[in-house]
């Protein structure tokens, strides 16, 4: 997967969408504003998450931020390997550090951005 | 008054200030809230107050006191008072400065060891309020972890404890806590089996139980476990010097009241709120927690950390809003568990136990009195008597100055005539011999 | 920090040696009743050390340690004041250490009295009607509080979820609500730091239960309006909650009650001088209004005919927070400072306190540039100076070199609203020339992160550790031996 690839929200996930399922995780740009990420909180496999809802919490050692499903469905598979090694999230946000994949429930995806939106947005967004 | 600024040193600041007046400065204040009328008496000289505070103290009558049900009169070591007395340690705070709090930081990291090998759990945080609070975050964790309603208590838990956590579940008036009655004393094993079921988040018991006997915490944890609910003890720290844990029997959560490692009692507290649990429950932890580390050259030290549970952090989402604990009263219990150290503490409670059992054993010799219960005990039993608890205990205390134990009758109508007697490492065989007589006397 | 003492981080149990013991009974003929099976089968893994061993492990670990005894300590928000000792040496009366809390009332008179004077006096201070010491933290304090405001709305039938906090608030304050099972409403405040009226009356509506307030801010400025907030909370039916943790600033100068809320917390050990003992115990009591006084929690001392004793006789209330009474102990050392204090003492605290802050901000606001420009009260909140920000140096720099002054640092990153917030709050009991030397050290601290930033990014250079790995600390947590 290449960033330029993905799909973004606002609030700083990406998402690939492959036919009914997603993966999800945070953006590069959002793994280094956090800082150094010392535990992820996963979502249970079989939970119902709605779009836009917190589906997941990632930690660093002073702040703690809340992920947002992108798009409503059911939590099909996480990323336990973040368990142990959280550090992925920082090391690789995509490639390794994928947080969940979603069974999509609701194919709406209009308000994603692509990746040239989704830079500039970040940009604007760094004061 | 402790203020340190002369009248000619204000002056000076208030010219740096760049005012002529300390008014000018909280002018920002509508006037009608300023300087009102303060109806309290003159102040008191240092002298004044040491009188006037022994004269207090003794109002307190002091009398020989065989009450426990959950907080002892322990012998707090002359070592850890000294120790506690500390300025370095009694007038700092928090440790948000690590690298000028290693002292701190490094006890609270022995007394969280210290707990872990008490109760043999896992993980164990920096302290909280007292047993029941901490019995009642226990409870809130597995109800967060579960995600389930229904809540199993031992009838063998301070019912004090019980009130606590349900006034800490105030939020939500789904919750149903169902009681697991006793049986002979301890707790109905069989009622445990029958009354878990799917909708159960967590059995909580409590050991040595409110009577003073010695519960099969080991089969009662299993017998949870076969229902796949979550499981809670209360120990007494201090008896686990001794008595199997609830580490060793496979607890998730284990709490207790830390008061009984050497704090005074002291009407009510500062006491210690022992939490720990498995490692796997680190998360759902209220409160702070203390790790090892390294610096920047490598060097071993100790930071606050896990810290995102926190409610500086996570504000309405945290765990708990626990902020200040009891640090003073940790680290008194890690000095408490340096002091007598593994031997040392198995000794006194060996000394608890035999001394109540010689109380047992001499009390029952009082015509119409009898124990209630044949089980083991560890340092209280319940002595049943001919007459009512209640008046029994006025009338010793106030014709012998004997506190002959807690009246139980707050337990139930087959409780108004019992008492629960305590006997601690400060009490000999002649205190039991008084004990003895003065009850003979009002009975 | 401690030249004359090598610094040794050894742990107790690394210095165990089999069969040392720093405390000795003499057994009486041991006859247990405990069966083997219900016996511990490992010994637990706690240190064996002799009592000289012990006393000189956990005293070379007080040395490791600032404090108010031996460090200025301003930690916005945290009033480090001076604990007199005479607190500390009359509350150790064994009349009073050696009472049990299930002691019958009339055994219990001295502690008794103490604790109904005591709660009429802080009321008397307050302007507040009622009062309940039982709460042992200010944090306990907020929940009791907000416990008798969800009574008292399910005993007049009223549903309401939701809890006003301020974005400047204490983290304990939306913990506190959602723990009590309240939805908080974030308030945002408006450019000077202040409550906004025309934010609020938007935000309050017929499910607002309770606005929390804390007054002072934590900005250390004084609502101008609390007035009108209480009042337009009170046309809404919703109750007025005081965070009392800034109290330093207003004691025996303003009374809370005057403005109009309906319950406050307090922390003894800020304003009324107990002391932190390294993070606690403290003591949080509750003052209210008539209107909550059927909800506080039980048992409560009342007095007749001249004795004090606990009834349980409150029908609606909240219940029990604790399995005894209160941090007795330390209500006992606010005691002895409540007699310390009369009216006029009391006032001197307040004005001494926001003259100390006054002077520090004053004194560093054209380096450090202050959030706000008006008066502060108690404390000020500084920020770094935005070349300083350029150039790489952070609030945490400037915090970690003061260390090396050999002053405890500000409360930093707090309020949550001002970027890289430098808090603080010198209280009453500094004198000038502490405030000076800090003031000093504070210019200096500039002076060198102009010349030599690397200075700043790796202090501390003379404390007993360098900066501290917590990344390590959260990923791999050692948190036992």
């Amino acid at each position: 997967m290449k960033p330029e690839e993905l799909k973004y929200t606002k609030t700083h996930e990406w998402i690939k969408i492959d036919g009914d399922t997603a993966v999800i995780g945070v953006s590069d740009h959002a793994q280094h504003q956090m800082g150094d990420i010392v535990f992820v909180d996963l979502p249970k496999v079989g939970d119902r998450k709605e779009k836009g809802k917190q589906a997941c919490v990632v930690e660093s050692v002073k702040s703690a931020f809340d992920i947002y499903a992108p798009v409503s469905g059911e939590i099909i598979e996480v990323n336990s390997k973040l368990s142990d090694e959280p550090a992925l999230v920082n090391q690789s946000p995509v490639e390794n550090g994928w947080l969940f994949k979603m069974k999509i429930s609701n194919p709406d995806t209009s308000d994603l951005m692509d990746w040239n939106a989704y830079s500039e947005f970040a940009k604007n967004e760094v004061h | 008054m402790y203020i340190s600024n002369t009248e000619q040193e204000k002056k000076e600041m208030l010219e740096k200030i760049g005012v002529s007046s300390f008014a000018e400065i909280i002018s920002c204040v509508p006037r009608e809230f300023l300087n009102p009328e303060v109806n309290l008496p003159k102040a008191l000289s240092e002298i004044e107050i040491s009188k006037r505070m022994r004269e207090l103290s003794g109002k307190n009558r002091r009398i020989l006191s065989f009450v426990g049900a959950g907080v002892y009169d322990r012998y707090t070591p002359a070592a850890m008072k000294a120790i506690l007395s500390r300025g370095e340690f009694l007038t700092a705070y928090t440790p948000y400065q690590p690298e000028a709090s290693q002292g701190i930081l490094q006890t609270i990291y022995e007394y969280q060891s210290s707990m872990c090998a008490l109760y043999e759990m896992d993980c164990s945080n920096a302290s909280m309020y007292d047993g029941s609070t901490s019995f009642a975050e226990a409870v809130k964790a597995c109800l967060r972890i579960s995600g389930k309603k229904k809540i199993l208590y031992s009838a063998g838990i301070n019912p004090r404890y019980i009130e606590t956590a349900k006034t800490y579940l105030a939020e939500d008036k789904q919750y149903i806590f169902e009681e697991i009655p006793l049986k002979d004393g301890i707790t109905d094993i069989k009622s445990l089996s029958e009354k878990a079921d799917g909708e159960t988040a967590c059995f909580l018991v409590s050991n040595p139980n409110y009577l003073g006997i010695i519960e099969d915490i080991e089969s009662l944890n299993k017998a949870a476990k076969e229902k796949g609910i979550l499981t809670v003890c209360s120990a007494d720290p201090f008896a686990l010097g001794a008595l199997k844990t609830p580490g060793y029997c496979g607890f998730d959560f284990a709490v207790g009241e830390g008061q009984s490692l050497g704090l005074p009692m002291s009407y009510g507290g500062p006491y210690l709120g022992i939490f720990t649990c498995k490692k796997e429950h680190v998360r759902q932890m209220p409160g702070r927690i203390c790790g090892m580390t390294k610096d920047k050259d490598g060097k071993r030290g100790f930071v606050l950390t896990l810290q995102a549970r926190e409610q500086h952090i996570r504000r309405d989402k945290a765990a708990s809003n626990i902020c200040s604990n009891q640090a003073l009263c940790a680290l008194g219990a890690a000095i408490y568990c340096a002091l007598l150290g593994p031997k040392g503490l198995k000794e006194a409670c060996m000394i608890n136990n035999s001394l109540a059992v010689k109380a047992s054993i001499e009390l029952s010799k009082i015509k119409g009195a009898k124990l209630k219960y044949s089980k083991p005990f560890f340092n209280e039993f319940v002595l049943d008597l001919p007459v009512r608890s209640l008046e029994l205990r006025r009338k010793v205390s106030e014709k012998f100055s004997i506190d002959p134990g807690l009246d139980l009758g707050h337990l139930g109508k087959e409780f108004e005539n019992s008492l629960l007697i305590c006997l601690t490492e400060n009490k000999n065989e002649s205190d039991i011999e008084n004990l003895k007589k003065a009850i003979e006397a009002c009975i | 920090m401690n030249d004359i003492m090598k610094f040794d981080n050894e742990l107790s149990i690394e210095k165990s040696r089999p069969s040392k013991r720093g405390l000795h009974f003499n057994c009486p003929a041991c006859q247990t009743n405990i069966p083997a099976s219900h016996l511990r089968k490992n010994e637990p893994k706690l240190p064996e050390l002799s009592e000289f061993d012990a006393v000189r492990h956990f005293t070379r670990l007080s040395k490791y340690n600032f404090s108010v005894d031996t460090h200025f300590y301003p930690l916005g928000s945290c009033t480090m004041k001076y604990n007199p000792r005479i607190n500390e040496e009359v509350s150790a009366l064994e009349g009073f250490t050696s009472l049990h809390p299930m002691a019958m009332d009339e055994n219990a008179q001295g502690t008794l009295e103490i604790i109904y004077d005591a709660q009429e006096r802080l009321c008397r201070l307050c302007g507040m009607d009622d009062a309940t010491l039982w709460p042992v933290a200010g944090a306990h304090g907020e929940y009791t509080g907000i416990l008798l405001a969800k009574k008292y709305f399910s005993v007049r039938g009223e549903e309401r979820d939701e809890i006003i906090v301020p974005d400047s608030a204490h983290g304990t304050n939306p913990a506190t609500a959602s723990m009590a099972g309240f939805k908080t409403v974030n308030l945002q405040s408006n450019a000077q730091g202040l409550l906004d009226l025309e934010n609020l009356r938007k935000s309050l509506n017929p499910k607002t239960a309770v606005i929390m307030m804390t007054v002072p801010n934590t900005l250390g400025i004084f609502e101008k309006n609390i007035k009108a907030i209480c009042d337009m909370a009170h046309q809404n039916g919703t109750l007025v909650y005081m965070d009392g943790a800034n109290l330093n600033a207003l004691i025996g100068i303003i009374k809370p009650g005057d403005f109009g809320i309906d319950m406050m917390h307090l922390n003894l050990h800020k304003t009324f001088s107990t002391p932190h003992g390294g993070g606690g115990p403290g003591a949080g009591g509750i003052l209210v209004k008539k209107i909550l006084s059927p909800y506080l929690p039980k048992p409560k001392v009342e007095k007749k005919d001249g004795k004090y004793f606990l009834s349980d006789d409150i029908p609606h209330s909240i219940g029990r927070i604790k399995a005894h009474f209160g941090n007795t102990q330390v209500l006992l050392r606010a005691y002895a400072y409540l007699l310390k204090h009369g009216p006029e003492e009391f006032a001197q605290i307040a004005e001494n306190a926001i003259l100390n802050a006054n002077y520090v901000k004053a004194s560093l606001e054209k380096i450090f540039p202050p959030y706000s420009s008006q008066y502060c009260m108690h404390e000020c909140v500084l920020t770094p100076p935005e070349e300083l920000l350029k150039n790489g140096i952070r609030t945490l720099d400037i915090a970690k070199r003061l260390l090396d002054y050999g002053f405890h640092a500000p409360t930093i990153y707090f309020p949550l609203i001002v970027h890289e917030a430098i808090m603080i709050e010198p209280t009453e009991t500094e004198s000038k020339e502490t405030l000076d030397a800090f003031i000093a050290a504070m210019k200096k601290i500039k002076e060198e992160a102009d010349k030599d930033p690397e200075i700043l990014k790796n202090a501390p250079h003379t404390m007993p550790v360098k900066r501290l790995d917590e990344v390590l600390a959260a990923r791999q947590p050692n948190i036992k031996w």
